[in-house]
């Protein structure tokens, strides 16, 4: 099936992550956070969903 | 009044590790039931457990230690513990897997099985156990900055290590992997209790998030070794590959994989790769604590005093005896852990205690392991003790170097048999002399600056040295395949891995 193309989820937060000059900088600021500091916690939210959508999406379901 | 709220639950926490003896209602004899809790932790334990493993004492006491005297530097902690995750939902679930199959204990026995290769097998457990060491020796250094901020003297300091590290390794003894299994429970209790109040109450007596940062900024600029709010291009590179580099290291540590081989079913280690970065949350404020304490005139020679006086300054008595206490326990947690990870290396690995392997190996009895546990334990007391916390702190930075040298071997080789052992152990080799040589020139900071004529580039020294390593494991690779020498055999199989 086509479960294997979930996985490309978790390679998005090294993506977003591993590449500084893309988020350091100071603006926009977010509740007084310079970007640089909102931007990676952000994505630590998102890091772990779409680590869960993968666990989800490629379980081995009944019929699977 | 903070001293004696912290003593208390220290207390109960050593009676825990105590009462672990009869979790699960097992004789608590073989290997596996010790070492590993009879692989048998579920979702919940699991998620204390390794959050209590990975963020240790030394972690709570440096990160923002680092963030209040370098700045955002600091904050490379918050995508290397977020981009870990997904790169151990690969790796450490193929481990899991096999690992429940044949029986192991520890990546070196997957090496062993994989590479059939005795030296491979050697260069992963010794490195394993090289790395660990200081690192026990820093929780106990984390320990000693809480101690002093409550005031304790300093032989009163030793004597409340030396008690409490006598009573670590009676429960580790006893209890094995369930001891610091339930105490991390207490543990990681508290630290999200004070994490989370520390975040919300420290700011708003301070004025608010962006006062913080602008005075962070000031007195950052004012160092002499200057710091900075934003990482500036010329660190780009060296803060990337601090990420990358400790991100792939970190679930390789001896004591993670402990953790990580106890789960019931690999279902369990799947679902907490999504549910453990609740921690990184935590590691990402406790950054931001350093700036905390800039903003407050937190003036301290002694940087690693930074959160802990702050703690004391802004925290009622009681509540600070309460965060005192859960990085006091912090520590306890993974020591205990790193002692059963090196016992485990020196019974299956160096000391060769279970000749048979497979199912058989994991209900063989566990006595050498636990009296290795104790001489670890010792050492480790020994060692901060009696040296300097510079050496060790030193010899922490070259063992993250270290372990980064045996993901060739002990991680990459869960994908693929492709490599020849001579080779990779010959890239190991290399990895591990680049990156103490690095670690020595640059009088063990982390970071290296290559240069090649008017070009330079400053980046992490591991992962520099797993550059060179897996440079070197390739062409040999390459130049063995080419030349049709055997690549020995592999005593595991494509089934074993599903």
């Amino acid at each position: 099936m086509n479960k294997r193309w979930w996985y490309g989820l978790l390679i998005l937060p090294l993506a977003g992550t591993l590449v500084p000059p893309f988020y350091a900088r100071a603006q926009p600021e977010l509740f007084g956070f310079p970007f640089f500091y909102w931007y990676q916690l952000v994505w630590v939210v998102l890091a772990s969903l779409f680590t869960w959508i993968v666990y989800v999406r490629t379980r081995e379901t009944p019929h699977g | 009044m903070a001293s004696a709220v912290c003593l208390i639950l220290v207390a109960a926490v050593m009676v825990l590790g105590f009462l672990a003896a009869r979790w699960g209602n097992v004789e608590i004899h073989s290997i596996e039931e010790w070492a590993l809790g009879g692989r048998r932790f579920g979702t919940v334990i699991y998620w204390f457990l390794l959050g209590g493993d990975a963020y240790t004492a030394y972690t709570f006491i440096a990160l923002p230690a680092l963030a209040y005297g370098a700045g955002a530097l600091a904050f490379y902690a918050v995508p290397y513990a977020t981009i870990t995750y997904p790169l151990a939902y690969l790796f450490v679930t193929r481990l899991w897997i096999i690992g429940k199959k044949r029986g192991y204990l520890t990546t070196a026995d997957f090496v062993r099985e994989r590479f059939d290769s005795r030296p491979l097998e050697l260069a992963v457990a010794g490195t394993g156990l090289l790395a660990l060491v200081p690192y026990i020796a820093l929780q106990l250094i984390g320990m000693q900055a809480v101690l002093q901020s409550l005031g304790v003297g300093s032989l009163n300091s030793d004597v409340f290590l030396i008690v409490s590290f006598a009573l670590l390794a009676a429960f580790t003894f006893t209890s094995g992997l369930r001891a610091p299994a339930l105490i991390a429970v207490a543990k990681d209790i508290l630290i999200y209790v004070t994490v989370l109040t520390a975040i919300v109450y420290i700011p708003m007596k301070l004025g608010g998030w962006h006062h913080i940062f602008s005075v962070a900024q000031v007195a950052l600029a004012a160092r002499p070794k200057r710091g900075a709010l934003i990482i500036p291009p010329g660190q780009y590179f060296a803060y990337s590959t601090l990420v990358f580099g400790s991100a792939l290291a970190l679930f390789n540590y001896p004591h993670l994989i402990t953790s990580a081989l106890s789960a019931k079913n690999v279902d369990v280690v799947k679902r907490n790769m999504a549910l453990l970065p609740a921690y990184t949350l935590l590691l990402g404020f406790l950054a931001l604590l350093g700036f905390c304490a800039l903003a407050a005139g937190i003036h301290v020679k002694n940087t690693n005093l930074a959160v802990p006086m702050l703690f004391a300054k802004f925290f009622q008595p009681w509540f600070a005896g309460v965060a005192f206490a859960a990085i006091i326990i912090g520590a306890l947690v993974p020591a205990a852990i790193m002692a059963i990870g090196a016992a485990n290396l020196f019974a299956s690995n160096i000391f060769r205690s279970f000749s048979v392997r497979g199912e058989g190996a994991a209900a063989l009895p566990a006595l050498n392991a636990k009296l290795l546990a104790l001489v670890m334990l010792a050492a480790a007391l020994l060692i901060a003790l009696l040296i300097k916390p510079e050496f060790a702190i030193n010899f922490q930075l070259l063992g993250g170097a270290w372990m980064l040298q045996t993901v060739p071997a002990g991680a990459i080789g869960l994908f693929t048999r492709w490599f020849h052992p001579v080779p990779l152990f010959i890239g190991w080799l290399t990895g591990m002399v680049c990156g103490t040589s690095m670690g020595y020139a640059t009088h063990y900071q982390s970071i290296y600056t290559l240069h090649a004529g008017s070009f330079s580039l400053s980046g992490y020294i591991a992962f520099y040295a797993l550059f060179a390593n897996l440079a070197v494991a390739c062409v040999g690779t390459l130049l063995l395949r080419a030349a049709d020498v055997d690549p020995g055999r592999d005593l595991t199989s494509a089934a074993d891995y599903a």
